[in-house]
Parts: structure tokens; sequence; C-alpha cells
């Protein structure tokens, strides 16, 4: 049973580890659009993939995870806007949870921007 | 929307922006009445009875960055589909209650779906808003109150990702304690 003592045991683990290593100012940010257009398309599991994948190689304190509004683009939704300090904003779009994996290797992890994903793509596609 | 879980989501995301401190989502599930009644409650900034009925018209938005706001529509068309009903109480100022009621058996019913993921989510994306959510059937219920939690956790954010397991388990025990079977 989840009990308040375990939380406690956790409020502890995490003053200590703040201690350690203080707010970082450089942590890269994950948006996931989550308005109506992008939760009906599915963003929900897009987000939990990413909050999946980030715990899974232990960056939780390296990338936030969290949602953005709706920023017009609804027929490209899921859409996921990558922030990494120091570098340019990157738009992803039609995010499937398969997708996030790669993304998390290659561009957050290593900082190569998955081309074939972004919405500058997408615009190609059309052409 | 393929679960209503994802309508709350939504609608809860009005209560946001609305600048609420304190969001009340009750799930209220009864076999014996044969209906599910969802509501969202806030004390966030509130509507006027002009602003409440333009809410329900797909085709007004406050928003700049698109044409239609199908939020509160959905979710209304989602309870009215299956027989039963849908009101939205606000005062300026005040807060916002809406409330859906739906016929469970009605062939055109949506699943509630994963409602633990939505409040999770809420409360990862918003960690300085409080949640209470409480979720019951004809035998038990329980409730999960972040400002209960907030005081254990003192200055510890409720984005922290071990909170966040925490509080993901503890729905799921809950969840699992008021309907039995096996764990998914």
């Amino acid at each position: 049973m989840k009990s308040l003592a375990e939380l406690k045991a956790i409020r502890d683990k995490a003053r200590a580890d703040l201690d350690l290593r203080k707010e970082k100012p450089n942590a890269a940010r994950v948006l996931v659009g989550m308005a109506t257009c992008g939760i009906a398309a599915g963003a929900r599991p897009v987000l939990n993939a990413f909050v999946e994948e980030i715990s899974k190689r232990g960056l939780t304190e390296d990338i936030t995870v969290t949602q953005t509004g709706c920023i017009g683009i609804c027929q490209f939704e899921p859409v996921v806007e990558v922030e990494i300090p120091g570098q340019e904003k990157v738009t992803y779009v039609k995010v499937a949870p398969e997708m996030v994996p790669k993304i998390v290797n290659d561009h957050l992890v290593n900082k190569n921007v998955v081309t074939e994903y972004t919405i500058g793509a997408m615009d190609d596609m059309k052409e | 929307m393929r679960e209503l879980s994802l309508n709350v989501m939504d609608v809860a995301q009005n209560s946001v922006r609305a600048d609420a401190r304190l969001i009340t989502i009750t799930v209220t599930e009864s076999e014996r009445s044969d209906s599910l009644t969802i509501s969202i409650a806030d004390d966030g900034c509130g509507m006027t009875a002009e602003q409440v009925s333009q809410v329900i018209d797909p085709f007004f938005t406050t928003r700049t960055t698109r044409k239609v706001g199908l939020g509160v529509p959905l979710f209304k068309l989602s309870a009215e589909q299956t027989g039963g009903s849908f009101s939205i109480e606000s005062e300026p100022g005040k807060g916002t209650t809406t409330t859906a009621r739906y016929v469970k058996s009605h062939v055109d019913m949506t699943p509630l779906g994963d409602i633990n993921s939505t409040i999770t989510i809420l409360i990862r994306c918003n960690p300085d808003i409080d949640f209470v959510f409480i979720r019951s059937n004809d035998e038990h219920s329980f409730t999960l109150d972040t400002r209960e939690l907030r005081q254990v956790l003192e200055d510890v954010s409720l984005d922290n990702p071990d909170v966040l397991e925490w509080i993901g388990s503890y729905l799921e025990e809950q969840t699992q304690l008021l309907y039995g079977g096996a764990k998914l």
C-alpha cells in the first residue's frame, strides 16, 4: 500500500538530491501540445512515452516534459516541441509513441535533430 | 475523443487557464442507477451567463491560434448522446463547475478510459495548482488531495519524478481496491 510515510521518504531523498546538484538551469524541455486537437490526435500516450523513456535513461533531472496549448497547426498533431538551451527550437509533427525513443536518443541525448519527423520534412513531402 | 478521460484532461485545462488554484474532479459511477457522472469544479475566474452560453458553441473561442473551440462542445455531446445531460454553473470571480451525466448502458457510451493517467498528467504539468480527485462507485470511494500531499512534501514539488510515481501507483492501487480484478 502506498503510504504517506513513503511520501515522506521521497521528500527527504528529493531534498538530499537537491543539495547535491541544485536546480539545473540548462534543462532541456519537451513540450507536448495538449489542447483539444492534440489530445484527440493521441498526445497523451506520446507524453507518457517521453516520461517513460526519459526516466528509463535516468535523465529526469536534465529534461523536463510538460504540456503546451494549441500552436495552430492542428492538422499536424500530436505536435512536440523540443527546446535545448542554446539551440533553435525544433517542432516534431504527427508524433507517435514509437517515435519517442529515437527523438530522445538522437536529439535530446546526442543533439542530432531527427529531421524526418520535423515539420520541415512534412512541408517537403507536400511539394 | 476515444475516452472520456481525454475530455476531462481537455476541459480541466480550461480551469487551468482560468487561473484556478484548486480543481476538483469527481467521477461517480453507479451500477444501480446505470449512471456515470463526471464533474470538474474550479475556483478560477468564472464566466458570465452570456459567456457560458458561448462556450457550448463550437465556433466560439477566446483563443487566437484557431477559430474553433471544441473542448466543451465535445464533452457535452459525449454525455447527451447517451441520453444523459450536461450543465455548466459559473459565476465571475467564484469559479466554474462543469458536470456531465451519462447513461452507462447506452450504446453510444464512450468508455471512461485511463482517468488515472489524466490526473497524473494534470498534476505533472501544473504542479502549482491543487487537485482533488474523487472516484466512487455504489460501494466505495477514494480521494486524492494534493493539498494533503503538499503538507507531507513541504518544500518538495509535486512534479518531482518520485512523487509522480507515488501518485500514479496510489491511484492504480485505489482503483483496483474500488473495482477489484486483476492488475492491468
